[in-house]
């Protein structure tokens, strides 16, 4: 069996999955179940600043009958006071040696302050610090949170500051509230930091009721952005996670991360490693469906690590890193081409729309003559399953005007209906950055691009 | 008997007058399960639902308009091409039809597209939402001729082009099947009627108690109408031409007791049903829901042969009917004027007769008593009387139509059951007969200027 034990920055913990800085992690009582479960760590919700909550706090955004494909908050750090949280902090981390307990911070900007609640973190025997410089919202608008985070120079002179007193491992969180996440990972590396997490919540509006035209969620009749997390927002944590493994600075510097955002499945937590996490943390997931799914998360990782012979977390890591690249390193000659697998298709004709409506027209209606027809070429006085079913037409691509833009491969909801085929090359393998280097004027001209292709053999459709 | 409003009907099926045991099988969907349903839809492109349906409703446009919550829309979606969407929602044979072509079908659950339909059309039934609006008048004049599905839709059809229109009925109550021939467990009375109301708001004038030939001169019909549309349905259940057929009950008579007058309807202990198609299997499954202890269906067939589709086969094993396949009724057993038995004849199938199916041929010497207090037939319906009376020229008995619905008596259209020589008559049919034919109605009125 896969060994799901980590050790990140110093930190241990027998598997790689953390409760992340947020509602989960509120409290001892909290944490305490979640370890029950079987959780490796958790970040302490982030404790630092006085603060005063409001109602209502969180909006969600379902889609179909899938609820909360994404939630969004208002809720400050924690409103509990500061002794309670020290004191339950110290209680878990004494009652579960073995598990990670991270404390999260988060106070104004000055040495002072942050010495003094780095020491008085440090006194409860936490295992770590995660300084919290990405919350979006009401602690942003008192300089704090992403104040921070949006402002390399900032992160780096308070990191400074942490670093001057701490004896534990340090995280920088990052925000992912800016144009180019790489810039403060470096500050973070300049400043000493143990270690970098990303990705904190994304500035959101959730909704605007359509009934009372109130703001989603509604306090007192205002309401504003909030942080954005959960399922929809992967994509964008596994892109900024992938952005430092591909930095050299932040790369070279050999500091790990922990990654999040999104992780709602063992699946998930995969790709997160892959692209480069060491650690993991959760929020959204265990707030729609409990401390539980803690154990799909570890077996199900667990499995799929013996199945592909990955004996250790160490050996998933960063192991998709290297085929992550710009799109002038791409081949242009390679080439896919979507085919439907007749067996399999439903004859929902979503592809046929999709390509035909927004693609490049090449899926074609084939009746069973071999003919090609136009949708609805029934006679309004046909009916009946039978007539529906033996006379509606397949569809078939061809192959030859294919760009392999992958649309219906999308689109298709049956599994493995529609599959991308790899053909030979026409052309030898090229990149765009090989044709600039060697061949500049194509790249400049149309005219140039015209005798390009005439040469190569290749067809715009 | 007393009817409840058709808004408490909608929200609670249990507040119905029918007896228990009649009232609407299949509850409304909740909001949450029309939602869930609804998201489930994967929105074909030119769907095969579509395609299936005789009315061609855009199913996956009205269902994704459930799932945004348009169901106003998606109630017009459906009203636009099947007027009579809050009837067929519920008779619809929808496995035959719509679901059995849902490409979800195949390996998994078909949408439950007759009880989404229903969800939207319950929606404006019961909050009264008129979704048409007649248009400027024309001047011109239709007289329909029954008030079925064929001649309501065909009536409303043409009353939203501004025509005016006189429907004619020679029962007190319009809605035809609907209202007399669909068992209260497929369609409550009270959703027949809403719709008879719905096209008498598009400004068509019902007249009741009105049939051609007897108080209503044919001769005046043309005279009078610019053009006349003939929806007259079929006739009486048709003889069997046995000894003691005069003990036998009609089917459809039958039906209809339990629908108006549910309390009056006396259903024996034993009761053996004639015939196997739509109607039999519904005669069979009142008995049985109205106290029978036994009810056993006779037929002449067998289960491959019946008209019945399969999945009212199905249900009406799990009532708990029986059925006594190759069987044909000679003579009822009868004393004291009580029926006591039905004395049939075993039958061997031979080769195809007119019908495609197999003949069936009686077994010399091989009679048997079944034991039964009450026989009900449902063995078809006589051809339509009134082709002879309009001299319409006729196909197999039923009125010939043309392509454009129109008999072979210019002006005079027809549809509904009354022309269904090919194919099983229904009532999503008879909608789509009446829409096409009130289509060709208004070409000709308004190409005759």
């Amino acid at each position: 069996m896969a060994d799901l034990s980590i050790n990140f920055a110093g930190i241990r913990s027998p598997n790689p999955f953390w409760l992340a800085s947020a509602p989960p992690a509120n409290s001892g009582a909290q944490v305490h179940r979640a370890f029950e479960a079987g959780w490796g760590g958790a970040v302490w919700k982030t404790i630092g600043a006085p603060v005063l909550n409001v109602s209502n706090r969180y909006g969600a955004w379902h889609h179909g009958s899938q609820k909360m494909l994404a939630i969004n908050n208002v809720e400050l750090i924690s409103d509990r006071p500061l002794e309670i949280n020290l004191r339950e902090i110290a209680e878990v981390k004494r009652a579960w040696p073995d598990r990670a307990v991270l404390v999260s911070a988060m106070v104004e900007s000055k040495p002072e302050t942050w010495h003094d609640i780095i020491h008085r973190i440090q006194d409860t025997g936490a295992d770590g610090i995660e300084l919290n410089y990405g919350c979006p919202h009401g602690m942003s608008e008192r300089g704090m949170g992403s104040a921070v985070g949006q402002v390399p120079e900032y992160c780096e002179q308070i990191t400074r500051w942490v670093m001057e007193v701490a004896k534990i491992p340090v995280i920088v969180k990052l925000t992912p509230n800016i144009s180019d996440i790489v810039m403060p990972a470096r500050a973070a590396v300049a400043a000493g930091a143990n270690a970098i997490s990303l990705i904190n919540t994304l500035n959101s509006i959730i909704g605007v009721d359509l009934d009372t035209l109130e703001i989603s969620p509604n306090i007192g009749g205002r309401g504003g952005h909030g942080g954005y997390a959960g399922p929809a927002v992967k994509p964008i944590a596994l892109n900024m996670l992938a952005a430092l493994g591909r930095d050299s600075v932040v790369h070279g510097s050999g500091l790990p991360i922990s990654g999040m955002g999104g992780i709602t499945t063992w699946r998930d937590a995969a790709e997160f490693l892959l692209l480069g996490a060491s650690s993991l943390q959760v929020c959204t997931a265990v707030m729609h469906y409990g401390f539980r799914i803690i154990e799909d998360l570890c077996d199900g990782l667990s499995n799929w690590m013996d199945e592909k012979g990955f004996p250790s977390i160490g050996d998933v890591v960063s192991k998709s890193l290297y085929r992550v690249s710009d799109f002038k390193d791409f081949d242009l000659s390679f080439k896919a081409v979507a085919r439907i697998d007749q067996e399999k298709c439903i004859r929902c004709d979503l592809c046929y729309v999709a390509c035909n409506d927004t693609a490049h027209q090449c899926i074609d209606l084939i009746d069973a003559q071999g003919n090609v027809v136009q949708p609805r070429s029934y006679s309004e006085r046909d009916n009946g399953k039978a007539e529906a079913i033996s006379t509606r037409p397949k569809v078939v691509v061809r192959e030859d005007d294919c760009v392999g833009c992958r649309l219906c491969y999308n689109v298709c909801p049956v599994d493995n209906c529609i599959q991308m085929v790899e053909l030979p090359p026409d052309q030898p393998s090229v990149t765009w950055d090989e044709i600039s280097r060697t061949q500049r004027p194509v790249t400049e001209s149309w005219s140039e691009m015209e005798h390009y292709r005439q040469k190569h053999n290749i067809h715009i459709h | 008997m007393n009817r409840v409003s058709l808004e408490a009907l909608l929200t609670d099926p249990a507040s119905s007058a029918a007896p228990g045991g009649l009232r609407e099988l299949l509850p409304p969907l909740t909001q949450h399960e029309a939602l869930t349903e609804s998201a489930r839809c994967l929105m074909c492109y030119d769907a095969p639902c579509t395609h299936a349906c005789p009315t061609h409703i855009d199913i996956p446009r009205f269902i994704k308009k459930i799932s945004t919550g348009n169901l106003l829309g998606s109630a017009r979606t459906i009203l636009t091409a099947n007027l009579l969407g809050a009837t067929c929602a519920r008779v619809c044979p929808v496995q035959e039809l719509c679901e059995g072509a849902c490409v979800l079908g195949s390996e998994h659950k078909p949408i439950a597209i007759g009880r989404l339909q229903r969800y939207a059309m319950d929606h404006i039934y019961g909050k009264r939402i008129a979704i048409f609006q007649p248009a400027k008048p024309t001047g011109k004049k239709v007289a329909v001729v029954g008030a079925g599905p064929a001649g309501l839709t065909c009536a409303g059809e043409l009353a939203k082009l501004g025509h005016t229109v006189t429907l004619y009925e020679k029962r007190d109550l319009g809605g035809g099947l609907s209202t007399y021939g669909i068992i209260v467990l497929r369609e409550p009375v009270e959703v027949a009627l809403a719709e008879v109301q719905m096209v008498q708001r598009l400004g068509v004038r019902l007249e009741t108690g009105k049939e051609v030939g007897v108080n209503i001169d044919a001769a005046d019909l043309q005279k009078d109408f610019d053009a006349v549309f003939v929806s007259v349905g079929l006739g009486n259940t048709p003889q069997l031409g046995i000894p003691g057929e005069e003990y036998i009950l009609d089917g459809l008579q039958y039906i209809e007791g339990s629908k108006h007058q549910p309390s009056q309807l006396r259903v024996g202990r034993n009761v053996i049903v004639i015939g196997a198609g739509n109607t039999a299997i519904d005669c069979a499954t009142i008995a049985r829901r109205l106290g029978a202890e036994r009810v056993t269906m006779v037929y002449r067939r067998t289960e491959n042969e019946m008209t019945a589709y399969p999945h009212e086969y199905d249900f009406v094993k799990h009532e708990g009917v029986t059925f006594w396949f190759l069987a044909q009724p000679i003579k009822v057993h009868h004393e004291n004027g009580l029926v006591h038995a039905l004395e049939c004849v075993r039958i061997s199938l031979a080769e195809p007769d007119a019908s495609g199916r197999p003949s069936p041929k009686p077994i010399p010497g091989s009679t048997m008593l079944l034991p039964a207090d009450q026989i009900v037939k449902a063995i078809g319906q006589h051809k339509p009387t009134l082709a002879s009376l309009l001299n319409l020229q006729t196909e197999s008995g039923f009125i010939q139509v043309d392509e454009e619905f129109e008999t072979s008596c210019p002006g005079i259209f027809a549809g509904g059951d009354c022309i269904r020589a090919r194919g099983s008559a229904s009532t999503v049919m008879a909608v789509e007969d009446g829409k096409l034919a009130a289509r060709s109605i208004h070409q000709r009125l308004v190409q005759n200027g």
